[in-house]
């Protein structure tokens, strides 16, 4: 087992960090009282942990036992009928689905779900909740169709599902639905916060953890815990007793960019363009959303620029990236902010140098 | 406010365990439209049209949490009331299926078919009402077939159509209905209810409570019980301002007093730590902007020309972030021309 999973705090009492949230959380369920929930805050920090040991607190062991299924779905629209398969995760009492990966059919997906757990309503022995609970993920790559047809599902079966969201980017998700919902912000944890965890972790491993090497690893994680803990695991595998001075590897996609940032400050002209198309299409068929592409390859850039070319390559970013959202696709956008950098970076090398 | 309303959820929690787990938001929602908090001049059209037992094509517009679904869903039980309002009343929303097949046989269906017998002690007109909750989602090819239907059946059906930007409800069908426009609720009448949810379910509100609660719902009266609700559930019975901050999402003020420090001072790495941080943190970005838009028009020493500047920069960034563009993007792009804009001498 990998140690984030391994490590993972599987009851709210077990919590290290977000310790405040699991307490309110915990006097939550105390109360009977259950309302949706959404989780929101960055990759890394704990949110599906929180929702772990929430599930816990609700429904005692038995959440634990998990199955997953790849069931097909048949729908019956006014139209046609309409045929899904999605995996999802249950127990008797809830269930944990990722509504984006159906695509545009989500909606219908997520209504059909909800109507279909409502209608089952959890027989409890000792009849503590009469209500079952659906975890979505990725909330924020719902579509708005969607969302707003949770608008008043969540209010219609709210006496038989609760609804828990999770999302990394909250101004995806619509206005009506926060509304509805207590929305829960999970912070980062910070890099000393990061540094104890990876030496509480190693200490269980029985490791010596050199000072000078976690402080690398927390601070290459940016803030974000799961990346740190398989960062250590990485070195670990790479190399045991640790060094001070080990280097601490970056992921593959990761290098990658940093190379394409180096062949664009290298050359500007079309034909060092085709050659970092080539690049992007190599990232882009291994399934790195672009979004992180962009984000990543425009920080990379942005380390070796003068101030003021930092500023346009930041605008730029933003700019090509909002189109990317809008179209179709990604490719294009990718290769427009490059091509456009390109051409800025030499115009303000000939002003500069002449 | 109406006592009739309280003995009916002291009743209800007697019955069935399930409605303290009810939302505050359903659970005092207006049975009756005299109860409908702000909104007189639809209330008074309304009630004339109660007492004569008429009623035209209704159209409600206006921003979330104003009492558009409860008024239209108190004049349906008003008019049927509840034994009737099966038959009579049915309501469609966008968690429905709303397509033009939809409406070309559910509605049409409903519409067509004649009222039964009128029961005793409500006013039973004799027509059907159809209730089109969040119409602005619906298809533009939608909406124009419901045109004829409604001409067609106005004898035996009234629409009521919801929504909250009645630009998006085609021309045809909004100049065939009367329109009410919902209007945000003030803090004096906001104040009333939440005075009464409080009393109703035992809690008591620390002073400055009140006051921020009507500042982070602006004006939207469902945010600001699900506001209080949620404050309750997570810090027991004294609501304090923080914790209305806390679950309403708020930002808080030294958060964008840091950034704009960022913006002023200094160089670009200056923003990208404090953006970086900003975003670990998890703040709502929008929510940021708006701080953010109201903290550079408060800020002394900025020329009117950087203002517009900024604020231009603000809402290209705002409807970028609304198409579901990348927050650290969008952020870094808007802070750094706010630096630019405020560092350069033109």
């Amino acid at each position: 087992m990998l140690w984030v999973d391994k490590y993972r705090p599987r009851r709210l009492d077990n919590l290290i960090l977000n310790k405040h949230i699991g307490e309110h959380l915990s006097q939550l369920v105390k109360t009977g009282d259950c309302p949706h929930i959404l989780f929101y805050g960055s990759p890394g920090v704990g949110k599906k942990t929180l929702v772990i040991g929430l599930l816990h607190q609700i429904y005692g062991d038995g959440v634990e036992k998990i199955r997953v299924e790849t069931k097909p779905w048949k729908i019956q629209l006014p139209s046609r009928t309409l045929e899904v398969e999605l995996t999802t995760l249950s127990s008797n009492y809830h269930v944990e689905m990722n509504p984006s990966d159906v695509g545009n059919n989500d909606r219908h997906v997520v209504q059909e779900i909800i109507k279909d757990m409502a209608k089952s309503r959890p027989l409890d022995i000792q009849g503590q909740r009469s209500f079952k609970v659906l975890v979505l993920n990725e909330v924020d790559r719902l579509s708005k169709d969607a969302q707003h047809s949770l608008r008043r599902t969540m209010e219609k079966y709210s006496s038989a599902c609760r609804l828990i969201l999770i999302c990394n980017n909250v101004s995806k998700v619509i206005d009506p639905v926060r509304s509805r919902c207590l929305c829960i912000r999970v912070a980062a944890p910070t890099q000393e916060a990061i540094m104890s965890m990876c030496q509480h972790v190693a200490g269980e491993e029985g490791l010596k953890l050199p000072e000078g090497l976690n402080t690398r690893i927390a601070a290459a994680s940016d803030r974000n815990l799961r990346r740190a803990l398989l960062m250590l695991e990485t070195c670990r595998a790479a190399k045991y007793p640790f060094s001070d001075d080990q280097p601490v590897q970056l992921t593959d996609w990761e290098l990658y960019i940093q190379e394409i940032a180096n062949d664009i400050l290298g050359e500007q002209s079309p034909k060092r363009l085709f050659v970092v198309r080539g690049k992007l299409y190599e990232l882009l068929t291994n399934c790195i959303p672009p979004e992180l592409i962009l984000r990543r390859l425009m920080l990379e850039l942005v380390k070796k620029l003068d101030d003021e070319l930092k500023h346009q390559a930041a605008q730029l970013a933003a700019f090509y990236e909002h189109r990317l959202q809008e179209g179709q696709k990604h490719i294009f956008h990718l290769e427009a902010f490059v091509a456009k950098f390109m051409s800025e970076y030499k115009n303000w090398a000939l002003m500069a140098f002449g | 406010m109406a006592p009739s309303l309280f003995d009916k959820g002291k009743q209800k929690s007697s019955e069935a365990h399930s409605s303290s787990e009810q939302p505050w938001v359903e659970k005092y929602r207006p049975r009756n439209i005299n109860d409908v908090a702000h909104q007189e001049e639809v209330i008074r059209t309304l009630e004339k049209a109660l007492q004569t037992s008429n009623l035209p094509h209704l159209l409600f517009y206006g921003p979330p949490g104003t009492g558009k679904t409860t008024t239209a869903l108190a004049i349906a039980r008003q008019l049927f009331g509840p034994s009737l309002q099966k038959a009579r009343v049915r309501e469609l929303n966008a968690s429905d299926e709303r397509g033009i097949n939809v409406v070309r046989e559910k509605i049409k269906g409903f519409a067509a078919t004649s009222v039964g017998q009128p029961v005793e002690g409500y006013p039973c007109p004799p027509f059907k009402l159809l209730i089109l909750d969040e119409a602005d989602s619906m298809t533009q090819d939608a909406q124009n077939a419901l045109r004829r239907t409604m001409e067609a059946h106005s004898k035996v059906t009234r629409f009521i159509f919801i929504c909250n930007y009645i630009s998006r409800i085609i021309e045809p069908l909004a100049s065939r209905c009367a329109k009410f426009r919902f209007k945000p609720l003030h803090l004096g009448v906001m104040d009333a209810r939440i005075n009464h949810i409080c009393s109703a379910e035992g809690v008591s509100l620390a002073p400055k409570a009140m006051e921020t609660l009507g500042k982070v719902s602006g004006g939207d009266l469902r945010k600001a019980i699900t506001c209080l609700q949620s404050a309750v559930r997570l810090r027991g019975s004294t609501v304090e301002p923080a914790t209305i901050l806390d679950v309403a999402g708020a930002v808080p003020g030294g958060v964008t007093t840091s950034l704009l420090a960022a913006c002023q001072a200094g160089t670009f790495a200056n923003i990208q730590e404090a953006i970086r941080n900003l975003i670990a943190e998890g703040f709502p970005v929008q929510q940021v902007l708006l701080e953010l838009q109201t903290a550079v028009l408060a800020e002394g020493g900025v020329r009117d020309l950087q203002r517009a500047r900024i604020c231009h920069a603000l809402g290209e960034a705002d409807k970028c972030l609304a198409d579901g563009s990348d927050e650290f993007l969008q952020l870094l792009s808007v802070a750094s021309q706010v630096q630019q804009t405020l560092c350069s001498t033109a």
